[in-house]
């Protein structure tokens, strides 16, 4: 009958970056190890150290603003797929003629190819954000709709009916249990989306743009300059994983009680 | 079980607040008849599934602030029974009178329901749980936590107020439900089957803190179980229900000696008659039911 206290575990410590840190090093050295001894040149696989040289060398001139240019349309795109996403989902769950009337569309702007999309948006809207922001938006709300659509629905019936009888509305139902409820499953789909956002960027700077990443590549791959593109991928990558880990934070904090251990009481 | 008193009765919510939020969301007006105190009343109630009826004809009456325990087979139909009481479902046939309340909206603001499930918001502390119900009334978060708070010590509860469900055992979290039920400040509570998740030993400690705690805070309850000991101990009447479809059995008054424990309780001839009364009539509805024909 005596409740368990709440335990608490680093899990922001050495033990959760320190294996992948490991891993990397290890490629890492590897590689370098790997182009000098088997002497492969520069141009067709750069070693480690080229990469970093080029990321060093050609960041006032380049890579700065690229790399910013990028994560504006990466986080401005995101933000609204997750907004959209979240109102759409929201708009699905309440309104069963809004379901059947839209979600057959949603699935189908999922089988638009990207590839095909991009260059009739630089068309459109020219070298400007817009079409990098579509295309972000396009393929990063999906995830967010269907996990958090499935999220909303996952509640428990009997829940549903006992909230009834405790006062409960069909907005308060919905803010007080459907909502929470379905925070988990939003936040793996924010986590799908997150991997998407770059990549999607990158395509659109590929079908025409002035700056970005995805222009830098462009520009280094027919010149030969591998290390610059490897520092491109690289920063991209950073990226990703920035705002992959900002999402996994927030979803500590606000969906800690989910996972056994890592919450405390409220 | 320290620490709980039994003299003065508990008003978890504000009264000028509450009846204004009431007064707004209940439409009891439509169906309210007269004869605030008649308690519930079901007449000729049947509810059909397809084809299949799950209860048929059943005739009920609850006197107000007294305590109905339902028993019958798993399938009879008790749990629909609860869902028709509340006004959460619709008879196909019958009359059900919760207080007057005819219509489904206005039986739905008189009843609260506890399911077996404790089925706790995880992410709710347990004082957060057991406030919902204000909270759904337009209450203030804090407020409504600060209602609730004084009930934890009088229910048992003392000390738990902070901990999330997942950190309490078993038998804790259903008292929480129960408060949960409870701070509704409902005229009716409706438990189905409150202790079915619970193993034996937590079962009896919870079966001898919820009949405690109903006798200090009278209110008119409909339970249903499995459990003839539990029905006897918890209910003024037990009714028994045979299955396919739900029917009424047999109707059992119960009326026990008032004895200190629930040991001894068990161990008195007139329980131990009841007992035998009800599981007679449990043998010969399920009996009656395997009869050829009958489905």
């Amino acid at each position: 009958m005596t409740p368990r206290p709440a335990r608490r575990r680093g899990a922001w410590g050495l033990r959760r970056w320190g294996p992948p840190a490991v891993v990397l090093v290890a490629i890492a050295v590897a590689w370098e190890l790997a182009t000098a001894v088997l002497g492969v040149e520069d141009y067709i696989l750069p070693a480690p150290s080229a990469v970093a040289h080029a990321l060093v060398d050609r960041w006032d001139s380049t890579l700065a603003s690229a790399t910013w240019v990028t994560l504006t349309e990466v986080v401005t795109g995101f933000a609204i797929a997750v907004g959209a996403g979240l109102l759409i989902a929201c708009a699905l769950h309440f309104s069963r003629t809004a379901r059947s009337a839209l979600y057959p569309w949603l699935i189908g702007s999922q089988t638009v190819p990207v590839v095909v999309i991009a260059p009739v948006l630089a068309i459109i809207f020219g070298y400007s954000l817009t079409p990098k922001l579509i295309l972000v938006a396009l393929l990063c709300f999906f995830p967010i709709v269907v996990a958090t659509l499935d999220g909303l629905s996952a509640v428990d019936d009997d829940l549903r009916r006992m909230m009834r009888t405790l006062y409960g509305t069909r907005w308060s139902i919905f803010w007080r249990v459907e909502l929470p409820t379905a925070l988990p499953s939003l936040f793996t789909g924010l986590r799908l989306s997150a991997a998407y956002a770059s990549t999607a960027a990158v395509f659109g700077e590929y079908s025409g743009s002035s700056d970005g990443l995805g222009h830098v590549m462009r520009q280094a791959v027919p010149q030969l300059q591998s290390a610059l593109v490897f520092a491109a991928i690289l920063l991209l990558s950073a990226m990703s994983v920035a705002l992959f880990v900002l999402v996994t934070a927030l979803e500590t904090v606000l969906v800690g009680w989910a996972h056994e251990g890592k919450s405390t009481n409220r | 079980m320290a620490g709980r008193r039994r003299d003065t009765p508990v008003s978890p919510a504000p009264r000028s607040r509450s009846d204004r939020v009431r007064a707004r969301a209940d439409p009891a007006a439509d169906g309210a008849g007269p004869g605030e105190d008649q308690g519930i009343r079901l007449v000729g109630v049947t509810r059909r599934y397809g084809d299949v009826a799950a209860v048929e004809r059943v005739d009920l009456a609850v006197p107000p602030g007294r305590r109905l325990a339902v028993v019958g087979p798993s399938g009879c139909g008790k749990s629909t029974l609860l869902g028709l009481i509340s006004g959460l479902d619709e008879p196909d046939e019958g009359v059900i009178d919760v207080l007057g309340a005819i219509g489904p909206a206005a039986r739905l603001a008189r009843c609260a329901l506890m399911p077996q499930r404790d089925l706790l918001l995880p992410w709710r502390s347990a004082l957060a749980n057991a406030a919902v119900s204000l909270e759904n009334r337009g209450m203030s978060r804090r407020a409504a936590r600060a209602a609730v708070r004084p009930l934890f010590a009088r229910f048992g509860l003392a000390g738990a107020e902070d901990f999330l469900p997942r950190q309490l055992s078993g038998g804790m979290r259903q008292r929480v439900a129960f408060l949960r039920t409870f701070v509704a400040g409902k005229e009716v509570l409706l438990l189905d089957e409150p202790f079915g998740a619970l193993d034996a030993i937590t079962r009896a400690e919870a079966q001898e803190w919820l009949r405690a705690t109903l006798e200090a805070e009278p209110r008119t309850v409909v339970l249903v179980t499995h459990d003839v000991e539990e029905a006897l101990l918890l209910g003024h009447e037990v009714v028994v229900l045979a299955a396919r479809p739900g029917r009424v059995a047999a109707r059992v008054a119960v009326d026990l000696p008032a004895v200190g424990s629930r040991r001894e309780l068990l161990a008195t001839a007139e329980f131990v008659g009841l007992r035998d009364e009800v599981l007679a009539a449990l043998e010969q509805g399920s009996s009656a039911s395997v009869e050829p024909g009958h489905l």
